[in-house]
């Protein structure tokens, strides 16, 4: 299918909204009634026709309008984007990584016409047309890393593999949950995840780098996961937490629904060829909760997800103090019946709501 | 004087050790203030290193450099503040050789920004001990304008650059040796609880 990409914002009017067809495939991450961590992974190879998991990067309809909204992060706070010195040559791999299976995926949005080093690269949604040589950096307006991640949505983290260890050495961060790249860069996988309540003392970092240090080449990996948003707002940084913060405060019974947003990452992780660095993609999807009431099961589930969900991760997802607030509006979409398994919304086959 | 015993934290917080005597060529030692009883200790583990030590001090107020002094090291520095002594620092560790030992005693602040000079200049880690003395104040770092406040002991606390107020947290950045600092009244403009000393 053709894309019909939305002109919408992520910030002031937040005039961001999602189509039927963005609803009906947002992925709602529970799979059953109740929520806690745990080593989530499975095989990133493809999934249902439609749905986000079918592509290796997903292109959908907030595309373009994501990418305005990084540039206009990057001119407001350049170190949203940083790459240490020994880490350009993963920049490289992600660029081939990103060009090669967006024109594979995406033929009419995206084409890549290799001529030996010589490459041409073409992205028809951004309008963009660039001939360039592969690993020489003058021949580009940004470094690697950054040319091709102002052209595909998520932040993305790449991490340089040493001592049996992961390390977080470059990225692009601007649609983040609350973290900061300037502050994390350098970072060993047990330091960047430090703040995390109660994952670390159920040894799931040391089963999830186990997995992820073993990663090979064309076998990515994907995990889900989620926090909650006030406003369709993609920079939720900590840079800026002194601005945004209070629109945490602006919620009432009468539009919570359409402003609070259930946020979701897509979080998929890939060997890259050359310098053996991992990349680690976070890609985040938004849908209001009065978008969400529309599939039955995910009311239902939702509702008693959030009920039901300790306290520290209540509080380390940032919405304890709204938490009573939106369960008196999720209570109204769960009449008690059981829910189907799985993450799908099963909208033929769940029934409608009961009152 | 006792040793302030850190509570259990998280894993980006850094812990140190008490220095012990390596075998090397050459021992580099850096201390501010209380830092200096912990050269004293190690100058009684094994007063022969000495003969090839160079010690930089910075005593905040303190009156150990006598005592140092006394311990005889090879070379001795006294400098006014950290940032005053970094080229030095930087100097020394540039030409260092094969072998050398580094040993750093004080606040959390210096001893930070002291191993990352140390890291930079390709000391490998094992040969880099910590250990603290005297004030508990960090080194925090502004996660809005970025601004690093130094000897930060009380919790909330103004940020020396942007005026914020601040909140202290556990997150470390060792190649910032700093820790970071969150604004506070974020989501109730104005409501700053009194600030209290950190660990009381
Ligand atoms: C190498 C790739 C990864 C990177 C770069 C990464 C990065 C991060 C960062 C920056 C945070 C925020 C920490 C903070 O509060 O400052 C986070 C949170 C978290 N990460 Fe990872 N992570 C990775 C892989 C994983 C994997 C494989 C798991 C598997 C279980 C995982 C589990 C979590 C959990 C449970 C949280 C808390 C999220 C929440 O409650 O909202 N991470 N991660």
């Amino acid at each position: 299918m053709t894309i019909q990409f939305n002109n919408e914002t992520f910030r002031d009017d937040y005039s961001f909204s999602n189509s039927d067809w963005a609803i009906k495939r947002f992925p709602f991450p529970f799979h059953e009634d109740s929520y806690m961590y745990s080593v989530n992974m499975e095989q990133h190879r493809g999934g249902p026709a439609g749905s986000v998991y079918e592509k290796r990067f997903d292109v959908d309809e907030h595309y373009v309008a994501e990418m305005r909204d990084r540039a206009l992060v990057l001119a407001d706070d350049p170190l949203r984007c940083q790459s240490l010195p020994h880490m350009t040559l993963a920049g490289w791999d992600l660029l081939e990584l990103i060009m090669v299976s967006k024109s594979e995926d995406y033929p009419d949005l995206f084409e890549l016409h290799r001529d030996g080093n010589r490459w041409r690269w073409v992205n028809k949604p951004m309008g963009i047309d660039d001939t360039f040589t592969f690993l020489d950096e003058t021949t580009l307006p940004y470094g690697p890393m950054e040319y091709i991640t102002r052209q595909a949505q998520g932040d993305f983290c790449v991490l340089d593999q040493r001592d049996d260890m992961l390390w977080m050495d470059a990225g692009m961060v601007t649609t983040q949950a609350d973290w900061s790249l300037d502050f994390d860069i350098g970072m060993n996988f047990f330091e960047w995840h430090a703040p995390v309540p109660l994952a670390h003392e159920m040894g799931i970092f040391q089963r999830a780098l186990k997995f992820l240090l073993n990663i090979q080449q064309g076998s990515p990996a994907r995990r889900l996961n989620w926090t909650m948003t006030v406003n369709p707002l993609l920079d939720t940084s900590p840079e800026n937490y002194h601005k945004w913060g209070i629109q945490k405060t602006s919620l009432t019974p009468e539009n919570l629904g359409a402003k609070q947003h259930l946020r979701v990452e897509l979080q998929t992780f890939f060997r890259l060829p050359r310098s053996n660095a991992l990349v680690f993609p976070i890609r985040c999807y938004l849908c209001s909760f009065q978008d969400l009431m529309t599939m039955p099961k995910w009311g239902r589930r939702l509702h008693r997800v959030v009920r039901d969900l300790p306290e520290e991760l209540a509080t380390y997802k940032g919405f304890i103090d709204n938490r009573p607030m939106m369960l008196d509006y999720l209570s109204q979409y769960d009449d008690g019946l059981s829910t189907s398994r799985g993450i799908w919304p099963d909208l033929e086959t769940e029934p409608p709501l009961q009152r | 004087m006792s040793k302030f015993q850190f509570p259990q934290s998280i894993k980006s917080r850094p812990v140190y050790g008490t220095l012990a005597p390596q075998p090397g060529k050459a021992h580099l030692m850096i201390a501010d203030a209380e830092g200096a009883e912990a050269l004293l200790d190690l100058a009684e583990q094994d007063s022969t290193i000495m003969a090839q030590a160079h010690i930089i001090f910075i005593p905040k107020g303190t009156d150990f450099s006598d005592k140092l002094r006394a311990l005889s090291p090879a070379q001795f520095y006294e400098g006014p503040t950290y940032e005053a002594s970094i080229q030095r620092i930087r100097h020394v560790l540039e030409h260092a050789h094969q072998g050398l030992q580094v040993y750093l005693a004080g606040t959390e602040g210096l001893m930070g920004q002291a191993q990352n000079e140390a890291m930079q200049a390709g000391i490998p880690h094992t040969s880099i001990q910590t250990e603290h003395r005297g004030s508990v104040a960090r080194r925090m770092q502004c996660v809005h304008c970025k601004g690093i406040t130094e000897d930060v002991l009380f919790d909330p606390f103004v940020c020396s650059h942007c005026g914020l107020n601040l909140f202290v947290r556990d997150h470390y950045s060792r190649r910032l040796a700093a820790y970071q600092g969150v604004c506070i009244d974020a989501e109730d403009p104005g409501n700053i609880p009194d600030p209290v000393e950190l660990y009381s």
